[in-house]
């Protein structure tokens, strides 16, 4: 047993690393419920933009534009969930576990022949006297650029949410949208381009184990992230600032429990993994159903 | 009011439309999409092996028709239990932990029965959690459902690794098979039939659902608490109790559901015992309508595509992927067409009214 | 169902067991039975990759057909049955979970042929095989213990199980023939397939300071992370992940199923298929070592290369004594080699590892 071969600042690091690509599906997804929906369909579109950012990234041989190309995958698939649940009336938990399923089956087929290929390499970012500083350094300033865009896209949710009068507008929509839609608000709308910004972030978060994490398409090879994306959000209580603790507490006690591992502790790691959940459970009781949007799942028809 | 016509017209019409766009799917991957159409849902009934194939529906659909009719009570009132997965883990390993427990016991008068009841026990438990929080908390049951079922497969591999590992296994991860211990066993009741236990009780759910929902008291609460909860309030419907028993009879027919599976098709406790029946009676659910009728029609046609995917994959080469594509955009259809039902679409006026 | 069709199931299960239904076609008809995806890049892919080598060898003689993602448990068991009503001469079953549902079907079909992967359980027509991925453990360790100069190896496992155990032995062992200080830190990831986790494991034991890698889960993340890290040398698992030599990939071991493959359809198209118990190494090819690139030095290839060839031609066996348990205890006396029954079951790990295998 030996403690001190954890080194808490890699530590840190490598946990901002195992944490981003649920920190990128979770602030979509929470964006979309702040807006009233419950889409369970994050695994299905991760996946979706998994395999198109990878198409993209091999064909093209830029891992940007497979980005890109995972972003615009994902907020397409979310389409399929938007015009269901908003135009066509359909329950969402149902609709939302459809999209997992179709995603899962879609993505397998258009990965078919992208199987075995390694991603075009996509260098970490070193700022030059940033990442020199002791600590601090190796922490905050030695990642791969999608770190540093997972973070901005969190601050800028935040601004938007709370600086933002479009903000206003979704988060009414979300808390009552019969009282939005008679103040002349377009519930519809709104909700579709939140559906879309969740769908674009979740393929970003696939995108980002199947061009840098990883760095290939397999098939299913985002193995439940997504619905720890949606544990995260929950956690965090529908706030994006929680939403990074939440995100780096699970992706956390991933990166601690494989270290206490490596540091030949012995710790019954399947009862170690159940505390994330355990904790999301804990949180919500807490915190009591006052403040998760009151339009969180229900159907919105304007003639009602 | 729903229109009557269109209730038992639209599923029929969503299948018919997957089958079109499947068709489309299958002769974009380069099969004949008419012999693919036929292998997943004519074979499976009317081949020449349809005598094997028939009883294989029995066993794939009966967890999916117990699970989705505990479910459809609580989606009728507004319950939101979406964590059957996790209750189905738990009744399997409460079940199998009766019966390793008194292994080699021989008194199946005993140990079989004690299994169903641990087995409904240990599934209503753990929909009471989320339950008893919306109850008392009013914390969100869909979220909280949904975290119970990654700590269920967490204590699943921690079992099937650690307490309940066969002791003559080899060390290899999995518990004793059940089926091949007598007193436990949940086999065909008539060999050849796949008419285990699990299919009697999903029958007698069926049942028992239809009559409560049709001539019932409980049953009329639990439309009324679901159309509008305010009457039903007003009608004397206690809403916490109403929570309770819905979460509590979803839980414990989940619960039976994974005991029957562990005790008879799967045999054991594995690491990856569950398959996502839970999940997948979810979707049942809906595609039947929330009406026990239909569930078990949902069911069977679910359970239909399993199989006659399985034989389109090794006969025609499919891929596995087509299969769970041809699966979601079913529920995507039936979704869609949904609105048909609920709404009279007129044209020529810009809001569907 | 009534009675009647119930007397013509009866009926027709009979037919089966006097082979009514083995038709003797010219074609021989192979079913594989997967796991997982087919796309999956390791396991799966493998077997798969065997399969496409039997049609290639074979041509028209054979028909294979597949069906991929079978969950362990009753679907398994539908799967191979609608194959041998199908027709199927030859069924490989390859996932250890897939034993007792071939155990029933195999009874069910005496004239169908099942090749169960790495279980135990045998009947008249029911063969196991596995292959000694213990072999190739050994030459990883001999090349680990020698390229490090942390003294520190990291050990990626999957399940706690046998498999996985005698692979850290033996790579443990060899290590420390050739570098007395070898330290092995080893964690286990609870799952076959989990690429985001195997990527966060890599990470993790680099951060300790272990500069080699060995990996007994499937997928191309740890090389991945070992990439970006720098100075860390990996080795390829399942398949040869050659687009990660010359760095990190330094060798691998690949899952060769072909050869085993095309010998048994052989034997069933000759008609002198048997019931056999097959666990195969190096030797037969059943597995293989990668092409040991140029970032290890030479006459460590040499010596590798030697080593590889001696458990080849079975002049050596990975687990010679003197070796004790981790307890102290004398497990091999001195020029003792294991017999196959201790090593299928084993579950303790050699002396100097450290830590406790989990419960």
């Amino acid at each position: 047993m030996d403690l001190t071969s954890i080194n808490p600042i890699l530590f840190f690091a490598s946990l901002m690393v195992a944490a981003t690509p649920i920190l990128l599906a979770a602030i979509g997804e929470l964006v979309v419920e702040r807006a009233g929906v419950l889409n369970l369909g994050v695994e299905g579109m991760m996946i979706t933009g998994a395999v198109i950012g990878f198409i993209v990234a091999v064909s093209t041989g830029s891992p940007w534009l497979g980005f890109l190309g995972a972003a615009v995958g994902g907020a397409l698939i979310s389409q399929v969930f938007g015009l269901l649940t908003q135009y066509l009336l359909s329950n969402q938990v149902a609709t939302g576990l459809a999209l997992t399923l179709f995603g899962l089956g879609l993505s397998a087929l258009m990965g078919q022949g992208y199987i075995g290929i390694k991603a075009p390499s996509f260098p970490d970012l070193h700022l030059p006297i940033l990442s020199d500083i002791p600590y601090l350094g190796p922490i905050a300033f030695q990642h791969d650029p999608m770190v540093y865009v997972g973070l901005l896209i969190v601050l800028a949710v935040w601004l938007f949410l709370n600086r933002s009068r479009a903000g206003l507008i979704l988060r009414a929509v979300g808390e009552n949208h019969d009282a939005a839609h008679a103040l002349g608000y377009n519930v519809r709308r709104t909700r579709m381009l939140a559906i879309a910004f969740g769908g674009a972030c979740a393929g970003l978060g696939g995108a980002y184990l199947s061009l840098l994490r990883v760095p290939q398409w397999t098939e299913g090879m985002t193995a439940g992230a997504g619905w720890i994306a949606l544990a995260i959000v929950v956690f965090a209580s529908w706030r994006p600032g929680r939403l990074v603790l939440g995100a780096y507490l699970f992706g956390g006690v991933t990166v601690l429990q494989l270290n206490l591992q490596a540091a030949g502790i012995a710790i019954p790691v399947e009862y170690l993994s159940m505390s994330p959940y355990l904790a999301t459970i804990a949180v919500l009781v807490i915190m009591s159903a006052g403040r998760s949007p009151g339009s969180l799942g229900k159907q919105f028809h304007a003639a009602r | 009011m729903p229109s009557q016509v269109w209730a038992w017209a639209a599923p029929l019409m969503a299948v018919a439309l997957t089958m079109l766009l499947g068709g489309f799917l299958f002769a974009a991957l380069g099969k004949n999409p008419v012999s693919v159409i036929r292998t997943i849902f004519w074979d499976p009934l009317f081949s020449e092996f349809a005598w094997f194939y028939r009883p294989q529906i029995l066993i794939k659909g009966a967890p999916l028709v117990l699970i989705a009719i505990g479910l459809s009570f609580g989606f009728r009132a507004g319950v939101w239990n979406i964590g059957a997965e996790g209750q189905y883990i738990v009744g399997a390993i409460c079940g199998a932990a009766v019966a390793l427990a008194l292994y080699p016991m021989d008194a199946r008068w005993l140990i079989f029965p004690l299994m169903v009841v641990a087995g409904a026990l240990g599934g209503w438990v753990w929909a009471m959690i989320p339950g008893v929080l919306r109850v008392r908390f009013g914390t969100n049951e869909i979220l909280v459902s949904l975290m119970l079922v990654y700590v269920a497969e967490q204590l699943l591999s921690g079992m099937a690794l650690g307490a309940m590992r066969n002791p003559d296994g080899m060390g290899f991860p999995g518990s004793r098979n059940l089926a091949q211990y007598p007193s436990a066993a949940n086999l065909d009741l008539i060999a050849g039939t796949g008419m285990h236990w699990g299919v009697v009780f999903a029958l007698i759910a069926v049942i028992f659902a239809y009559v409560t929902l049709s001539r019932h008291l409980f049953g009329f609460q639990v439309r009324l608490a679901g159309q509008a909860p305010r009457a039903a309030r007003f009608a004397g419907v206690n809403p916490a109790r109403m929570i309770l028993l819905c979460m509590g009879i979803s839980g414990a027919l989940a619960g039976v559901a994974g005991l029957f599976e562990v005790a008879g098709p799967s045999g054991q406790i594995s690491i990856d015992f569950n398959v996502g029946y839970g999940f997948t009676a979810i979707i049942v659910a809906f595609l039947g309508r929330l009406h026990p009728l239909g569930i078990l029609a949902a069911g069977a046609l679910m359970a239909l595509t399993y199989i006659g995917g399985g034989i389109a994959q090794s006969q025609l080469g499919l891929p596995a992927a087509a299969i769970s594509l041809l699966q979601g955009m079913l529920l995507f259809t039936l979704l869609a067409v949904d609105v048909l039902t609920n709404y009279r679409v007129r044209f020529g006026r810009r809001e569907v009214a | 169902m009534k009675r009647r069709t119930l007397l013509a199931t009866t009926a027709a299960l009979l037919a089966l067991g006097t082979g009514a239904f083995a038709q003797s076609d010219d074609v021989t008809k192979v079913g594989f039975v997967y796991v997982g995806p087919v796309g999956d890049g390791g396991w799966t892919y493998e077997h798969d990759q065997a399969r496409q080598a039997v049609e290639a060898e074979f041509g028209d003689a054979v028909e294979t057909v597949f069906v991929e993602s079978v969950p362990e448990g009753p679907d398994a068991e539908r799967v191979m049955t609608q194959m041998a009503l199908d027709g199927a001469d030859l069924i490989f079953t390859t996932s250890f979970g897939y034993m007792d549902p071939t155990v029933n079907v195999a009874a069910k079909f005496p004239d169908v042929k099942f090749e169960h992967a790495t279980g135990f359980k045998r009947a008249d027509n029911l063969s196991t095989y596995s292959a000694r991925f213990y072999e190739g453990r050994a030459v990883q360790g001999h090349i680990a213990g020698q390229l490090t100069e942390s003294n520190i190896v990291g050990y990626i496992g999957s399940y706690p199980i046998p498999e996985v155990i005698r692979g850290i032995n033996s790579a443990y062992l060899h290590a420390k023939e050739v570098n007395p200080d070898i330290e092995f830190k080893i964690v286990w990831a609870y799952t076959w397939f989990d690429p985001a986790k195997e990527a966060e494991a890599a990470s993790v034991l680099i951060e300790q300071g272990a500069d080699v890698i060995l990996q007994h889960t499937d997928s191309t993340a740890p090389q991945a992370a070992a990439q970006a890290a720098g100075n860390v040398y990996t080795f390829g698992q399942a398949s040869d992940m050659a687009e990660y030599g010359p760095m990190p990939r330094v060798s691998s071991i690949i899952d060769d199923w072909a050869p085993y493959y095309i010998a048994r359809t052989q034997a069933v198209m000759d008609g002198t298929w048997e019931s056999t118990d097959t666990w195969d190494g190096i030797g037969p090819g059943m597995v293989g070592i990668g092409e040991i690139s140029d970032a290890v030095p030479a006459e460590v290839k040499a010596s590798a290369e030697a080593l590889r060839d001696s458990i080849a031609e079975g002049s050596y066996h990975p687990f010679t004594g003197p070796i004790n348990k981790q307890d102290g205890s004398v497990w091999l006396a001195e020029g003792e080699t294991a017999d196959d029954g201790t090593l299928l079951g084993m579950n303790f790990y050699v002396e100097g590892l450290e830590g406790d295998i989990p419960e």
